[in-house]
């Protein structure tokens, strides 16, 4: 009798965690059903290659948002990338322990949840106020500030997970601590830590906010990087709420262009990146 | 693999090979002795008996050391243990080939006769005992086996041995000193060679981890 | 060829607490010592005094001296000093990111040997060295990590042995190690005997038995007795020590 009690009960649990994963999964699929439903019919040439129309016109595009999301995404980048990894390393490799980097790590922390709209207006009255005007490079600045805290966590993170032994070896062979951390350590945790850029680099891409106060938006092409970019969101953001049709149509396509942007940014970065050897 | 281990047996085995030597060498030089009854000659085996005491102790010693440093296991620790014992039975074999020394020191007058069986039974005896530090060397039991037979003969020999000295002595009274004396030295080489024996039952030990009686 | 060590009232701490207190010791050109001791007798404090890695961790002090080959160890830069003093560790550590080659020859490469052929010949010898180079040089270029447990070990020796160290420590070599795999190990020790000193930690007091020409005995953080290991197992001098390796501690 008590091994059908329990076969029972290890069934039902076995249902309730399937169900809740089946939960999890639902607005997961829903969404890309939906954009994709939606966005499919919208998608052309015209999409990736004509600047937006007057509304009413059909055939008009987003090529401008989408390269200027590419831009300052870059711009992001070459900023937070660089800055957060060696700040990881050195809060990792360098300095664990004292006063300074426990204090680095909480602001660290405390930043990586910081509403990105006050980011937004931090840049707006430290750069564009300053500068008198709107510029992918105050954008791109913008994301920057977002993206160096979850890179520097994410750097730690993948740095502790190397084990000291290794960290020993190398010195135990006569190699200096800073080419033991540039060649071993650094090597070793290479496939996290580029993976944890990437999905910093995905989750500024979608950034709406700030880059309304910084990029502000362009129905043109900017001609410089010191003018006002559009980009992908803020674009669906502003035609996604107005009253046209067609505009409509042409969010739902951009919507699924950025999602499929980061998709793909995700795959990228674990194909490039899996374990060669072996 | 186990190179300090195999090492050390092999110099177990040289040791006890040359503590055989030795003993052969002790034993003819006192047969030699009492076949000519030189006293000074005899005081120089006696003190020779040194020589085989060190042998024993460095086998004891290297024993020690192999068990302690190498923990030997099943056949190595048989091996080992054997040849500890094997050291022992080679220097009562030493002791009682100086027991024959010793005997010529007592001996007055020529002897009462050729002495042919007695010198016989040494060299078997000696055979026997090179045959059992072959087979401990080579782990060969069927040699190990032959030393059975062997003994027996030296028995038969020493039979013989006691009877003719018992005619000679019923015969010539006045010699029955000399009887005695040398029916003792016949008694000391029957006892090397069961110690020859002994080796072998230890050659048996080693291979079947049984025990057998090759003296009977 | 191997360095004699000496040391001289060395004393460490770890924090508060003091693991060595003051070791006076002679270690041999071109011998195998070992080193046992009950847990926490700073053994391995002791060793990793050596080639100076104890005052790579945070919070640890070191006093006294540690001559080796007439100069002493704290006069140098401890890097290059690593470079004379090598270590392998009770875990084999070789590097996830690099092939076996790559592993082989991390430490003269990574100090600025770049040219291909030295590279090759100095991967080959130290592999043969380490008795690994039949199993290995058909996949040179696999993951150091794709090996068994004893391979990975090996490796760690051939990497170490390539920088030409005349001292290589070993902390517990074999611990983490089946049976066959620590007979592998033990043979390659005693073969290496003729060109380093080896100073070997462990824990297994047959081992040091079995492989070590001389045995020194800490516990509590002091050195309680050296000498040869035939002696030390047959006829201890200390009680201590014989009360330890027979099994009657505590």
């Amino acid at each position: 009798m008590k091994q059908y009690i329990r076969k029972y009960k290890n069934w039902l649990m076995l249902s309730v965690f399937v169900a809740a994963t089946i939960i999890a999964l639902v607005p997961l699929f829903g969404v890309l059903g939906y954009v994709l439903k939606n966005g499919l019919g919208a998608l052309n040439i015209q999409f990736f290659t004509n600047l937006p129309k007057a509304m009413g016109l059909s055939g008009g595009g987003m090529a401008n948002a989408i390269v200027g999301t590419l831009i300052m995404v870059l711009i992001a980048s070459l900023i937070g990338i660089p800055v957060g990894i060696l700040a990881g390393i050195y809060l990792t490799e360098y300095d664990r322990h004292s006063w300074f980097s426990t204090a680095v790590r909480f602001a660290t922390d405390v930043l990586t949840g910081i509403p990105s709209i006050i980011v937004g207006i931090v840049i707006y009255t430290a750069i564009v106020l300053k500068m008198g005007n709107f510029s992918a490079l105050a954008g791109g600045l913008a994301l920057a500030i977002i993206m160096i805290p979850l890179i520097i966590r994410s750097t730690e993170e993948m740095l502790k997970l190397v084990s000291h032994s290794i960290r020993e070896a190398g010195y135990a062979l006569g190699i200096s601590k800073g080419k033991t951390i540039l060649k071993i350590v650094l090597p070793t945790a290479a496939k996290g830590i580029i993976t944890g850029a990437m999905l910093a680099i995905a989750r500024v891409s979608g950034e709406t906010a700030p880059l309304l106060f910084t990029a502000l938006g362009n129905q043109y092409w900017a001609r410089s990087l010191n003018e006002p970019i559009a980009s992908l969101p803020v674009q669906i953001f502003q035609y996604a709420t107005s009253p046209y049709k067609e505009w409509h149509q042409l969010a739902w396509a951009g919507s699924l262009v950025l999602i499929l942007m980061i998709i793909i940014i995700n795959l990228a970065a674990r194909f490039a990146f899996r374990s060669r050897h072996s | 693999m186990r190179q300090s281990l195999n090492e050390g047996q092999f110099v177990l085995i040289q040791l006890l090979k040359d503590m055989g030597k030795e003993v052969e060498r002790i034993l003819l030089g006192c047969m030699q002795t009492l076949i000519s009854l030189d006293r000074i000659q005899a005081d120089y085996w006696i003190a020779e008996d040194q020589k085989i005491n060190d042998f024993e102790r460095q086998v004891d010693d290297e024993c020690v050391r192999l068990i302690a440093t190498q923990q030997p296991v099943a056949k190595d620790l048989r091996k080992i243990i054997s040849a500890m014992k094997i050291s022992t039975d080679l220097e009562r074999m030493g002791d009682l080939a100086i027991d024959i020394a010793k005997i010529v020191r007592r001996i007055e007058g020529p002897l009462i006769k050729q002495l042919i069986d007695i010198p016989l039974m040494a060299e078997k005896a000696l055979e026997m005992m090179r045959r059992g530090l072959e087979a401990y060397a080579n782990e060969d039991m069927e040699l190990a086996n032959g030393l059975a037979d062997q003994d027996d003969q030296v028995d038969q020999l020493y039979k013989k041995v006691v009877r003719d000295l018992l005619v000679i002595m019923t015969e010539r009274p006045e010699v029955l000193d000399q009887g005695m004396y040398l029916a003792f030295v016949g008694r000391y080489l029957e006892r090397f060679a069961d110690h020859a024996t002994n080796i072998g039952e230890n050659v048996i030990y080693i291979a079947t981890a049984g025990r057998q009686d090759l003296n009977k | 060829m191997g360095q004699t060590l000496s040391v001289r009232k060395l004393e460490a701490w770890y924090g508060p607490n003091k693991t060595l207190k003051g070791i006076n010791m002679e270690i041999e050109a071109n011998h195998v010592t070992a080193i046992i001791g009950p847990s926490g007798c700073g053994k391995s404090t002791f060793v990793r005094c050596i080639n100076r890695m104890h005052e790579t961790l945070p919070g640890t002090k070191v006093i006294g001296e540690i001559i080796l080959d007439g100069e002493s160890i704290y006069d140098q830069d401890p890097v290059a000093l690593r470079k004379t003093v090598g270590m392998v560790f009770q875990k084999p550590n070789p590097f996830p990111s690099m092939s076996i080659f790559e592993n082989v020859v991390a430490g003269v490469r990574l100090n600025g040997q770049r040219n291909k052929q030295n590279l090759q010949a100095i991967a080959e010898r130290s592999l043969r060295m380490a008795a690994l180079w039949d199993e290995v040089k058909d996949r040179l270029n696999y993951s150091g990590i794709s090996l068994s447990g004893g391979q990975q070990q090996r490796l760690c020796i051939a990497r170490a042995l390539a920088v030409e160290p005349a001292v290589l420590l070993m902390d517990e070599p074999a611990s983490a190690l089946d049976p066959i795999a620590t007979t592998h190990i033990e043979e390659l020790i005693r073969q290496l005997r003729d060109n380093y000193t080896i100073l070997i930690v462990t824990h297994n007091m047959q081992q040091a038995a079995r492989i070590a020409d001389s045995t020194a005995f800490f516990l509590n953080g002091e050195l309680v007795e050296h000498g040869a290991t035939s002696e030390i197992f047959t006829n201890p001098k200390d009680k201590r020590t014989e009360d330890y390796i027979t099994g009657r501690f505590g």
